[in-house]
């Protein structure tokens, strides 16, 4: 008789028990995150994917840095203006959709009701696709930021400490984003699945991305101040253009991430506790 | 005094059930799934939810899963509330349905260590093994688990229902679309791992051969209701059957007319 199958030790009975503490649980995020990480590296044309349109896009803003560079007063004034909003840009729609694709992973492979009979709690389960879009960040935007050093002779990093703080606004509004696209796929299902490729658009002319706010119509403007990645794209221009670095837009933009990613993981909690009320986590699938 | 004592310690000596359900309803806006259902499984016994389609089998398995919240009633398993309790119970049951498939891109190994790891267990390679080695399966585990046959599939699904040890495996059909030597080899395996392990199995199934065999108790559900109780043999000798099939059939085909009738 096996020993694995057959005779628990008191080993194996404390570590069953501590599964079921009231404590969040690294072990069970990490084991999710391996999920993620053993698809990826199953299928290398995603992997691929991830690297494929940060870098296209590069390319042509890149091209397009070059071309207006001689003929733009903007560009003129500090060249890697459009290729640095470019690559940012990427950090919240790679933030968002990463978090997004690792959450329909388990609706494509309907596998919820295998999921949810372990002690993983929704809470960890989303501390592992936070982590999953994290690295999808650095996968996809990092080669991009390299190829343009070695091709345009230009380096984000030259942003130096701020691009920090402008990662983490953006990191964080691209994970408040798919969390509410998750919550909402929860509610209503695989219809809703195209939200994951498409809503963040809705917000990129608004965010100021590669034209100050003030181009903007008034009314819209108010818009515009209400997202913190327009705090973040017109902090990104302070700095190449007047070589300052405003805290006050960082201090904003920080405030209404909270507010953001607050209203975004409630919406995914209260749709998730709503689908164990509807039953939808053994059905939600394909 | 003393026989009261007596008394008091002889009720804590008895073994809570592995499930205990009190006036169970899942009520749908346009729809009763479960209807007021109240059950017990014993420990260390196998049970099975016998009934048509929609007549509330998964949803009572989902409630006791901790997949869907009743609209009522009082749900204690393992001795825990499940509503208030169910992290304490989860890491301590399992289970497994040929309907609900592990993910298809990641191998049989892959989808086992995460399991593994989701249920916090040491020694999660060499249980893989062990249990590989139980359940035949030691050649599928480098294969992607969407490019498994049905019973390949089941067997994996079973490695993945068996890896934390469950005290309570929930099973809905467990061996549906199985060809009748693999299902019988799924059946010889359950009943071996039961008493071996002394687990208590509640399982869902449409086959009565597969109840007669392993289950010592029978719920027969219709309309969200329990409608009947009792062993295999109590139920064929009551309704003066040739076998449990033909129970099935003449409860499934009668209209509802009343509540359960406790016997």
């Amino acid at each position: 008789m096996n020993r694995n199958t057959a005779n628990r030790t008191p080993h194996d009975h404390a570590a069953t028990r501590a599964a079921g503490d009231d404590r969040f649980s690294v072990g069970r995020v990490w084991a999710m995150l391996l999920r993620y990480l053993y698809l990826l590296r199953s299928s290398w044309p995603r992997t691929v994917e991830l690297l494929y349109w940060p870098t296209l896009q590069m390319l042509i803003w890149g091209f397009m840095s070059q071309f207006l560079y001689a003929h733009s007063n903007y560009v003129y004034r500090a060249f890697g203006v459009l290729l640095a909003a470019v690559m940012l840009w990427d950090v919240l729609f790679r933030g968002q959709l990463g978090l997004s694709i690792s959450f329909l992973e388990e609706m494509w492979a309907r596998n919820l009701g295998h999921l949810f009979v372990t002690p993983l709690r929704p809470y960890e389960w989303v501390a592992s696709l936070l982590a999953m879009s994290f690295m999808r960040v650095l996968i996809g935007v990092g080669p991009a930021a390299l190829l343009a050093i070695v091709l345009y002779h230009y380096s984000i990093f030259t942003l130096g400490l701020p691009l920090a703080a402008f990662f983490a606004v953006l990191l964080i509004m691209g994970w408040s984003l798919g969390l509410a696209i998750c919550g909402l796929i929860l509610r209503h299902g695989m219809g809703a699945e195209s939200l994951a490729w498409l809503a963040v658009f809705t917000l990129s002319p608004v965010s100021a991305v590669y034209y100050p706010v003030s181009i903007l119509p008034g009314w819209l403007q108010h818009v515009a101040w209400a997202l913190p990645s327009t705090y973040v794209f017109e902090g990104m221009r302070a700095v190449l253009f007047q070589h300052v670095f405003r805290a006050s837009y960082l201090v904003t933009a920080g405030g209404l991430d909270l507010l953001w990613l607050a209203a975004g993981a409630s919406l995914f909690f209260l749709a998730f506790r709503d689908a164990r009320q509807r039953g939808a986590l053994l059905q939600m699938g394909e | 005094m003393l026989g009261e004592c007596r008394r008091t310690r002889h009720i804590a000596a008895m073994p809570e059930p592995a499930i205990d359900v009190a006036d169970l309803s899942k009520r749908y806006p346009t729809a009763i799934a479960v209807d007021r259902i109240s059950f017990a499984v014993a420990r260390g016994t196998t049970t099975a939810l016998l009934g048509g389609n929609g007549a509330g089998k998964t949803t009572t398995l989902s409630i006791l899963l901790g997949l869907l919240l009743p609209s009522a009633g009082r749900v204690r398993v393992l001795g825990e509330d499940m509503l208030r309790h169910r992290y304490r119970v989860l890491p301590r049951m399992n289970f497994s349905s040929p309907f609900v498939d592990l993910p298809h891109r990641l191998t049989v190994r892959q989808n086992l260590l995460v399991y593994a790891r989701l249920y916090g267990l040491p020694y999660r390679r060499e249980r893989i093994a062990g249990l590989a080695a139980d359940l035949q399966i030691e050649a599928l585990l480098d294969r992607p688990a969407g490019k498994l046959s049905a019973g390949q599939k089941t067997r994996v699904a079973l490695a993945k229902a068996l890896l934390n040890e469950p005290e309570l495996l929930l099973l809905d059909e467990p061996t549906a679309s199985l060809d009748p030597d693999t299902g019988d080899w799924v059946r010889g395996y359950l009943e071996a791992w039961r008493t071996r392990t002394g687990a208590t199995i509640l399982m869902a199934s449409h086959n009565m051969a597969e109840v007669e065999r392993l289950c010592s108790q029978v719920l027969m559900m219709k309309a969200g209701r329990i409608v009947d109780r009792g062993s295999p043999q109590s139920l064929i000798d009551r309704y003066g059957r040739a076998d449990l099939e033909e129970v099935f059939l003449h409860i499934v085909r009668q209209p509802v007319l009343e509540p359960e009738v406790v016997r």
